[in-house]
């Protein structure tokens, strides 16, 4: 994967699989700690303690059409391969939790990328969903919640393409204000 | 930064064109978005599919993504549905030729032969 949220897309695509109604995204950036971190949790069917261990594995998938599925193992390795780390924590019937640290100043750090873009994309493709994205850093915190834009929507869908592009525009202004200059590909 | 209120005037904007347009979708537009799309970069392509439709006011044509669908060497994969059912896959697909696409098949009607999977198959 060329960049993070091309990532997070994949794993949002998951949790849809999973059943999942919420889908929760943070984003912390800590310059002083070198740090980013990405954490991703939904509601969905979990797996069970076995499926969680072997679920980096890219021969462990529960499509039934092949044999692989690289999802979760590029996410990791792209997050170890920037001296970061990689957690899955899941719990059947209650969700599933991923955490990637990556090193922000570190020369294989694969950039941030359009998260405006990955968060309109699954909105539009399922607006049934509900969304939240948190954006932190030492500079400012960005929050957006799918739920307040549809308490100021009632009786228009959030799907609506001139909604979808406010989304989107909203989301790239957060994105600048808290992680602009902290991580260098955003001015 | 953008505000609710703008949102607000978005919602009026749109209820007040509600009327004014059909309900149905006339169009289906579906983007392969596994692991094998994704890396492929299924994400501007749908981004450009949105945006041209943004840009040409049309609202009566649906955007989704679905799983893999069996082609991974031939991804990014984007599908067009008419309201007849009838289903053009497009394959390798590009920011620009989804942009063409838009304006080409879902505006004017005319498929984008060169772009379809039964050309690139042909090879």
């Amino acid at each position: 994967m060329r960049d993070i949220s091309m990532h997070m897309m994949d794993i949002i695509q998951n949790s849809i699989t999973a059943s999942a109604t919420k889908i929760e995204i943070l984003i912390t950036a800590n310059s002083k700690k070198d740090l980013l971190e990405i954490r991703i949790s939904d509601n969905g069917c979990g797996m069970n303690k076995d499926f969680v261990n072997k679920v980096t594995d890219p021969f462990v998938t529960t499509r039934t059409i092949r044999k692989v599925g690289l999802g979760i193992p590029m996410f990791r390795e792209s997050a170890i391969a920037a001296g970061g780390y990689f957690r899955i924590n899941s719990e059947i019937s209650e969700g599933t939790d991923i955490l990637a640290g990556f090193k922000i100043s570190n020369i294989d750090r694969i950039p941030l990328g359009d998260v405006a873009e990955t968060l309109s994309e699954v909105i539009i493709s399922r607006p049934d969903i509900s969304y939240k994205l948190d954006l932190k850093s030492d500079k400012d915190v960005f929050e957006f919640d799918t739920e307040k834009i549809r308490e100021v929507l009632q009786g228009v869908s959030i799907s609506e393409i001139d909604v979808i592009g406010w989304i989107k525009e909203n989301i790239e202004e957060g994105l600048k204000s808290t992680l602009g200059g902290v991580l260098n590909e955003i001015a | 930064m953008k505000s609710l209120d703008e949102l607000e005037k978005i919602r009026n904007k749109t209820l007040d064109n509600m009327s004014l347009r059909s309900k149905d979708k006339t169009m289906r537009i579906i983007v392969g978005m596994a692991t094998c799309g994704i890396a492929a970069g299924a994400k501007p392509v749908m981004n450009s599919l949105l945006e041209e439709l943004r840009r040409r006011n049309i609202t009566n044509v649906s955007v989704t993504m679905t799983g893999c669908i069996g082609v991974c060497r031939l991804e990014p994969i984007v599908e067009v549905i008419d309201p007849s059912g009838l289903k053009v896959t497009y394959v390798k697909m590009t920011a620009e030729k989804a942009a063409r696409v838009v304006a080409e098949h879902i505006v004017n009607g005319r498929i984008c032969l060169d772009l379809t999977i039964g050309e690139a198959e042909k090879e």
